[in-house]
């Protein structure tokens, strides 16, 4: 196989899974608005009550400070649980079987899905950004931070997309496809994305701190907001490339063992 | 060998078993360039596995398979090169539109610039021209179906692979992949068909293989294998059942078992029989409500082999 082709073809196929998601915006714009939704709601609802919780007297302000960072992560979740969506649909359709007996570069078409959803979840991330700074979010952080930050959440994207793509393939259905990934969606809330993690009972607290997205959460805080990031950083680096390459490896596994529309 | 007298496909002994349950036997089959092969068989006898294995989804546990000259396990990409494949399930993309789809397609054949001008000539020889830019989604099944085939040629393959191509069809559409059918092998392309329709196979192809319980059964021309069985019946349908045994004794024939009133005398076809038939009948005084002359045709081939 050519590098043209492992040029091209994943590109072909980006093409594609973009229409896809113009043209079905029931999924596509889900990850969009929750977020954004989440934001207001964690802000306006709850925020005063646990703003105090967090800095004594800090209200809503110093929540959506403490906020943004969680939902920035929670947003990754949102968009990754997409793919194993369209993943799965197209598994379940006679358009695999045709792409296989194509000559085409093998990993095109996973690759097409995660670099379509990378888009997608990136989009999110504008969006939920620019909601934060409207409602007062106030970051510290300067040029390099911000690049820092961002490729953390690229990082955090490829993970939770991969594993998402293997979810997609693994689901003999495109409604247990939607459904796997809830854990993904679920993790965050069990993390010091919404709320510090010592304020949890023991049990819970533990598990909290030694799940990935406790210490992604808190390198970004530290990254975004300032403040120290107690060597949470090479764990969220680490675990986000452990994830990706679980994610990846698996997801390669299943497609190329899982037959075309097995009916 | 000569490059005109390589075979497009050939088989050796394909087997392929999931689990305990062996699905190819054995399968041994040639198919010359620019013919028509078809590969008849009940649901179940494997012929889709045989397209999967020969398409490349899948690997046969053993067996040794060239198409268009190439080793299906150590070229699998020349194999995939020259090869299109239309399978049961249509393989199209609803959300995107039908020149999309051709222009997906054109894209992962990396076609040059004037190939690309394929797009707008399968779309207009499909009569899709007037539906090019809807969404595939809002397609009827006949339109899905050319739709696929068109997106299957784009590539100009050498051997095309159609598992069951007009299942679900109506005659109309059906008609319309026989011609479609019929052109690409006038261009000299190659085509390998499965059908449960006989009347498809024998209207198409230029060789018929009957597969049943994961072997071949017989091989060979239709008028070859209709000629393997025994010949046509006159079917005569009787007023009642004394009238039946009547007949029945009058012609020197069993009264036949069960409840439709039914009698097959088996013949050759000629007019004589059938005439002695009838005068037998009247001078008996026994009225018949209804007779037919039955021909043999690939049914009763492939009802005779697979029992």
């Amino acid at each position: 196989m050519t590098a043209s082709h492992a040029l091209r073809d994943p590109a072909t196929m980006l093409r594609r899974n973009l229409r896809h998601l113009q043209r079905y915006p029931g999924l596509s714009l889900f990850p969009i608005l929750m977020p954004v939704v989440f934001l207001l709601l964690f802000a306006y609802v709850f925020g005063a009550t646990l703003g105090d919780g967090i800095v004594t007297g800090g209200g809503r302000d110093a929540y959506i400070d403490f906020l943004t960072p969680g939902v920035l992560v929670f947003a990754l979740a949102g968009a990754a649980q997409i793919v194993a969506i369209s993943v799965a649909k197209d598994m379940t359709e006679g358009i695999i079987g045709r792409f296989k007996t194509m000559r085409i570069w093998r990993p095109a078409v996973l690759s097409g899905h995660v670099l379509g959803t990378l888009l997608l979840a990136l989009v999110s991330l504008g969006g939920a950004i620019g909601v934060a700074l409207l409602i007062g979010w106030d970051p510290s952080a300067g040029p390099l931070d911000w690049a820092a930050a961002i490729g953390l959440l690229v990082l955090l994207a490829l993970a939770l997309i991969w594993i998402s793509v293997a979810l997609g393939l693994v689901a003999k259905s495109v409604e247990t496809a939607s459904n796997l990934p809830m854990v993904m969606i679920l993790l965050p809330f069990v993390s010091s994305a919404f709320v510090p993690t010592d304020s949890m009972p023991a049990g819970l607290a533990w598990f909290a701190e030694h799940q990935p997205f406790t210490p992604i959460t808190d390198t970004l805080r530290a990254l975004l907001d300032g403040g120290d990031a107690g060597g949470s950083g090479a764990a969220a680096v680490v675990w986000c490339v452990v994830l990706t390459v679980a994610g990846y490896t698996w997801a390669r596994y299943l497609y190329d063992r899982r037959p075309a529309v097995a009916r | 060998m000569t490059d005109s007298s390589r075979p497009a496909i050939s088989a050796v002994g394909v087997r392929k078993s999931f689990g305990d349950n062996v699905v190819l036997d054995g399968v041994d089959l040639e198919v010359a360039r620019g013919t028509v092969f078809a590969l008849l068989g009940p649901n179940g006898a494997g012929k889709t596995t045989m397209v999967r294995i020969l398409a490349t989804l899948i690997d046969p546990d053993a067996g040794e398979v060239r198409i268009a000259g190439h080793d299906l396990r150590r070229e699998p990409d020349a194999v995939r090169d020259a090869i299109g494949v239309t399978g049961q399930f249509s393989a199209v993309d609803d959300l995107l539109t039908g020149r999309e789809n051709l222009a997906l397609m054109a894209d992962l054949h990396h076609l040059a610039r004037e190939e690309r001008r394929r797009i707008d000539d399968l779309l207009a020889r499909f009569a899709l021209d007037d539906a090019a830019d809807r969404l595939v989604m809002t397609y009827s099944g006949g339109m899905r179906r050319r739709l696929d085939l068109a997106m299957t040629l784009i590539g100009a393959p050498e051997v095309i692979f159609l598992d069951e191509p007009s299942t679900g069809l109506d005659p109309r559409s059906r008609r319309t992949v026989w011609e479609i059918v019929r052109g690409l092998v006038r261009d000299g392309t190659t085509v390998f068909l499965t059908t449960q329709y006989l009347e498809e196979a024998d209207q198409l192809a230029d060789r018929v293989a009957i597969l049943d319980g994961g072997r071949l059964v017989a091989q060979g021309r239709a008028a070859e294998l209709k000629a393997r069985i025994p010949g046509g019946r006159i079917e005569l349908r009787l007023a009642d059942g004394a009238t039946l045994a009547a007949a029945a004794a009058a012609l020197g024939r069993p009264v036949p078992e069960g409840d439709d009133l039914t009698l097959q005398i088996p013949t050759d076809g000629n007019v004589t029989t059938l005439r002695g038939v009838l005068r037998t009948l009247d001078d008996a005084e026994l009225d018949v409500v209804d007779l037919a002359v039955h021909t043999p045709d690939l049914d009763d081939v492939f009802l005779e082999l697979t029992r």
